[in-house]
């Protein structure tokens, strides 16, 4: 039984196939419609989050499947004490497949290995959160028509952002892939990105304090929300939150087809006005994000639909 | 010069280093075997200078060489039977490690589900790193 813990589960083989699929789901999104008919999902989330949830909901919807679960772990049995490996083995018995989140790091994989289901992480604290890395990937192979030979800058909060360091991770494995790192000094990629990652595999990177110096040669500029709750004092998070607003000014400096990438929810990192350019592709992301669900489901389920 | 005699069968730990065999005792759980057990401190040594060592008189199988070789892979174990050594174990960095050292990110699952059990694995041998199995943390001394 495979699970999804971390993207770097897949090789870069098997990932090519998913994005493959979750391009043919958009395409023919009728012919996926009954494809998981009489399978459930379990969203186990012991923490809030409306989008990944509502997401994973949707893509099991979308192949005619159904979904039950919990949105906190006040209303699971969490807080009565019970361990997450003993909820999943519960869970097993109800539905086929499920999608976890929580907030401590590890607990998918706890979750996984009690499971008599494929198990998803869907987020475990700031660790790892693959389905997102997947969106993005995704993303920018059906909108690039590849995933190599890239010019990448990531921008804002690199330090705490799980989303950066998992999309580093995934990226390195294709040739080609150049980052150019843009953030304050306080909020730089953690040093193991820097030399395990980065120098361990000779990834060409620089580190630049200002988005207009960098925005000129990127293919892609993924922007990140500065977290409030990543800071133990408010006012560092207000020193930083507004670091950098991308505009319509910046926007001018980049190339015609360079594309805006953004996990979302964004706070002030971009400004709205942005939203009309043909080159913002967050909310594309997000529906990204539900293809990509669908075609990791049915890769996890093992089913097949016939072209 | 203090002497303490050999042993029979068991086993000695050589090239400690000093100040770590207390550590090595307990890791080792020899406090919980009903046998004898030397410790000697801060012995004059030509490679390291100072060192400890460690004789058991107690079956060589009862030592388990995994944690041996995570505290410290240079330890030099000497196994002694019928008053010779006849054998030298090499020790090696063990590919995981469980239940030895506590994960201390208090963000990790092991952090509030007590009952899982504590692994580290063995990430970069080079360098000799050790990461929580869950939230795949640095172990640092």
């Amino acid at each position: 039984m495979r699970h999804l813990m971390s993207p770097l589960d897949l090789s870069v083989e098997e990932l090519d196939e998913l994005l493959k699929l979750a391009g043919d789901i958009e395409k023919h999104p009728e012919k996926y419609a009954h494809a998981c008919e009489g399978k459930k999902l379990a969203t186990c989330f012991y923490e809030p989050s409306t989008r990944t949830r509502l997401s994973f909901e949707a893509a099991m919807l979308n192949l005619g499947g159904s979904v039950l679960g919990f949105h906190s772990a006040d209303s699971s049995s969490a807080a009565k004490g019970e361990s997450v490996s003993d909820t999943i083995r519960v869970i097993s018995c109800y539905a086929d497949i499920c999608a976890i989140r929580h907030p401590k790091e590890g607990a998918a994989l706890v979750a996984s290995q009690k499971s008599g289901i494929p198990v998803i992480n869907a987020g475990d604290g700031g660790h790892q959160h693959p389905t997102q890395t997947l969106t993005d990937l995704l993303t920018i192979y059906n909108l690039k028509g590849r995933c190599d030979h890239l010019k990448i800058g990531l921008c804002g909060d690199l330090k705490f952002g799980r989303t950066v360091h998992s999309l580093i991770n995934a990226l390195i494995r294709y040739p080609g892939i150049e980052f150019v790192l843009v953030s304050p000094e306080e909020l730089r990629v953690p040093s193991y990105i820097r030399t395990d990652v980065l120098e361990a595999n000779d990834i060409p990177f620089c580190e630049m304090e200002k988005l207009e110096d960098a925005i000129g040669d990127l293919d892609i500029l993924y922007m990140t929300r500065v977290q409030r709750e990543r800071f133990f004092n408010e006012e560092d998070y207000v020193r930083m939150k507004d670091f950098y607003i991308l505009d319509n000014k910046k926007m001018a400096l980049a190339k015609e087809d360079m594309l805006v990438l953004h996990p979302l929810p964004r706070v002030n990192e971009i400004a709205i006005e942005v939203d009309d350019d043909p080159r913002a592709v967050y909310f594309k992301q997000a529906q990204y994000g539900v293809y990509v669900r669908m075609a990791l489901i049915l890769t996890l389920l093992g089913i097949k639909v016939d072209s | 010069m203090l002497n303490i005699s050999g042993i029979h069968e068991g086993f000695v730990l050589d090239h400690i280093q000093a100040g770590m065999s207390m550590r090595i005792y307990h890791d080792l759980k020899l406090d919980r075997l009903d046998c004898t057990v030397a410790i000697i401190k801060n012995a004059k040594s030509n490679k390291m200078g100072k060192k400890d060592i460690i004789k058991v008189e107690c079956p060589v199988d009862a030592l388990d060489l995994d944690i041996l070789g995570f505290i410290d892979h240079r330890i030099t174990v000497n196994v002694i039977k019928d008053d010779v050594i006849v054998e030298k174990k090499i020790l090696h960095l063990p590919k995981e490690v469980h239940n030895v050292i506590t994960c201390k990110n208090p963000r990790c699952i092991t952090s509030i589900e007590q009952e899982l059990e504590q692994i580290f694995v063995l990430t970069d041998e080079k360098h000799e790193v050790y990461r929580c199995k869950y939230c795949e943390t640095k172990y640092k001394n």
